[in-house]
């Protein structure tokens, strides 16, 4: 460099500028990647036992009633695990759990959800969000529609035929599910659901009675 | 474009080898065309193809036909810029023609099982054959080694062209940025029952991919470009390029945090979300002013003389200056922040986003490389602007910005009403979905999607007949 040139115009300046800025972000960008992911690795089935929260918790929170609250503090909406419920008329083993979800997860690719749905709020979107799809109020329609007992019994029947259960013009086609992949594929969004998501989505399905009531204001 | 790798007037074999890719890369872009015009009609007509070509096939080949004809241009645009700038040949030309007859052949087997097979059973080999489900990265297994592989011989080329030859700055920033790009792609190959770290390391590679590595890919081909067309001086560009590189990677690396608000992954990533990724809009501004300063400077100190030596790349390049601020910058910053993006997440906002960022920070760039590699292929000193190219830069442009506003009003509907209003899930989507407002926006969207289209046979055409037209005139 001249004496006259100003460090503003220098290329080396730049050149060692942009080295240490991108070294430097990489490197807070390893650190944080690890914490995170110590917090988002899946839970145990002694953390549900002991009711230890975990951001994503164990298969076996499959045998658990999940709903999604409030939360006065976090000032968003967080999954609560609630008491022990049969899914599937049954109480599920961490192996049978894990290998359920396996299959369920398996078949969430396999069949190609992400192109028409959303999960975690990533996808495409021609299909509703799936991140709580488990807890969403349709469920009870469709469980008279399909004249199920059960939710999981209404969403297996759903997911082997949706063309012929379809609610709208916009339908879901027939993906030639099995009914072991279904079962896998509900595990998977009830899963899903109990996962904290830092309150996404927001207000989930807050509006949809009233609105089906043809909204407060007409009565 | 045709005839451009049978022309003689390439002193280098790693420019035929440019030209080769360019041309599957148009091939592909139609295909990305056509696909979104099926899907795009899907909004519409939901019975359209039902059950013979879904949605979900026509969005898969939509936006993986994208991702590839952008990854063949860029390679393409590498072995056409590399005996420019190292001043000889490339080192290993025969291993790196194979490589591109294996991954050209790969593509279109993946395609034509995408097409024809689409879905396979709930097992591992689904996710090795047939397609691996998860969103750009679709590709199966057996592909994604294929691709690897491939890659490793680009980079192999690269690489020790590079030593041996001329060393710019350019293609310093060139090198060191390629070895990130390549090596990210690893991060997507693997597969877990966790959704939550799926989506993670998934979005090191499609973050990490379009909002650093391939910014600073388009920062290094634009000095190239601008040296090229306009004769830019070179410590200038060069200059300019480090100070992309530090504000893009400054900022893009830890704006990865703006995809992890809400998918499992700690709070913290809020505040470095939003901090990182609000900046990212301040390094396409100065690509912006970089461009326009240095095009005025040269128009200046070239006097009577036209300053410009190709002007239909260099309108495309100006459009990516432009482009890729408004689209990149503009609309991305429009729903950054987490307090924003809890509603606008996973709504058609982002596909106008996406549509407006991939078209002007990367598509324009590329189609630019393509006509200056059209005018190496014919020899001519200089490129004048056909009527078709007008036609194609404006019709495209103006299609894809219709398409953006369309799609923006359609995101805006379905955040108030579908979020807002009815707090999401089955019946709040549909709701919002079936709205004349939103289905009035799906209609113009497809409007401006067939003028896109229209813009894109204007500049297949030029392409196909600019060279000769040239030639001619020199």
């Amino acid at each position: 460099m001249s004496q006259n040139q100003s460090v503003w115009t220098s290329i080396r300046f730049w050149r060692q500028s942009a080295a240490w800025v991108t070294g430097f972000a990489v490197i807070l960008l390893i650190l944080l990647t690890f914490d995170t992911i110590g917090q988002i690795t899946m839970g145990t089935d002694a953390d549900l036992k002991n009711g230890i929260t975990k951001r994503v918790p164990a298969p076996t929170v499959i045998n658990y009633h999940i709903d999604y609250k409030y939360d006065q503090k976090r000032g968003h909406e967080v999954p609560v695990i609630g008491k022990k419920e049969p899914f599937f008329g049954k109480e599920w083993s961490p192996k049978e759990a894990k290998e359920l979800l396996h299959l369920g997860k398996l078949t969430s690719q396999a069949k190609n959800c992400m192109n028409c749905h959303t999960l975690l709020g990533n996808g495409a979107y021609y299909a509703p969000d799936l991140t709580k799809a488990w807890i969403d109020p349709k469920w009870k329609d469709m469980i008279a529609m399909t004249g199920s007992k059960t939710k999981e019994e209404a969403m297996v029947k759903f997911l082997m035929d949706p063309s012929n259960n379809a609610t709208h013009g916009r339908r879901m086609p027939n993906l030639k599910i099995t009914k072991d992949e279904a079962m896998g594929l509900v595990a998977f969004l009830k899963h899903m659901s109990s996962i904290d998501t830092n309150g996404f989505p927001r207000g989930f399905s807050k509006g949809v009675e009233e609105f089906k009531a043809g909204g407060t204001y007409a009565h | 474009m045709l005839t451009s790798i049978k022309n003689n007037n390439f002193k280098y074999e790693s420019q035929k080898l440019g030209m080769m890719y360019f041309r599957v890369a148009i091939v592909l872009f139609g295909a990305q065309l056509l696909m979104g015009l099926i899907a795009a009609i899907q909004f519409l007509v939901p019975g359209f193809l039902f059950e013979v070509f879904d949605f979900s096939v026509a969005r898969m080949v939509h936006i993986n036909a994208l991702v590839v004809w952008m990854l063949f241009a860029m390679i393409g645009s590498v072995y056409y810029m590399l005996p420019d700038e190292t001043g000889i040949e490339t080192v290993g030309i025969k291993l790196g023609k194979l490589a591109f007859w294996v991954l050209t052949a790969a593509i279109v087997v993946v395609v034509l099982v995408y097409i024809f097979i689409q879905i396979g059973p709930g097992k591992e080999s689904t996710i090795w054959l047939i397609n691996e489900g998860r969103e750009y990265l679709e590709a199966p297994r057996w592909a994604d080694i294929g691709i690897v592989v491939v890659i490793l011989i680009f980079y192999y080329n690269v690489f020790f062209t590079f030593i041996k030859g001329r060393k710019t700055g350019i293609m310093t920033v060139m090198v060191a940025n390629l070895l990130a790009l390549a090596g990210l792609y690893l991060a997507g190959m693997f597969f877990t029952d966790n959704i939550s770290i799926d989506q993670y390391w998934w979005w090191w590679v499609i973050h990490l991919w379009v909002e650093a590595t391939w910014e600073v890919f388009v920062g290094t081909l634009a000095a190239y470009a601008l040296v090229k067309i306009i004769g830019a001086k070179r410590e200038i560009v060069e200059m300019w390029l480090w100070i992309e590189v530090l504000m893009l990677f400054g900022s893009g690396i830890l704006g990865l945090g703006h995809h992890y608000f809400w998918i499992g992954t700690p709070e913290y990533w809020w505040e470095i979300g939003a901090l990182f990724s609000s900046l990212e809009p301040v390094p396409l501004v100065a690509m912006f002013v970089h461009v326009l300063y240095d095009w005025g400077k040269e128009q200046g100190e070239s006097g009577s003389k036209p300053a410009i030596t190709n002007t239909p790349a260099m309108a495309w390049i100006v459009t990516n200056a432009f482009g890729n601020f408004l689209g990149a910058g503009i609309w991305g910053f429009f729903h950054t922040l987490p307090q924003v993006n809890i509603y606008t997440h996973g709504t058609q906002f982002t596909a106008a986003h996406g549509h407006l960022a991939f078209f002007g920070a990367y598509a324009t760039i590329l189609i630019g490389m393509m006509y200056l590699g059209i005018q190496g292929s014919v020899g001519a000193k200089r490129m004048k602007a056909t009527f078709k190219s007008k036609m194609a830069i404006f019709l495209i442009t103006f299609g894809v910005l219709g398409m953006t506003v369309a799609l923006t009003i359609a995101g805006y509907e379905q955040v108030l009403i579908e979020r807002a209003e009815l707090g999401g899930g089955w019946d709040a989507f549909f709701t919002a979905q079936n709205l004349p407002w939103y289905v009035q926006a799906q209609v113009w969207r497809t409007i401006m999607g067939v003028v896109t289209f229209i813009g894109f046979v204007y500049l297949v055409w030029d392409l196909l007949t600019i060279g000769k037209q040239a030639q001619a005139e020199n």
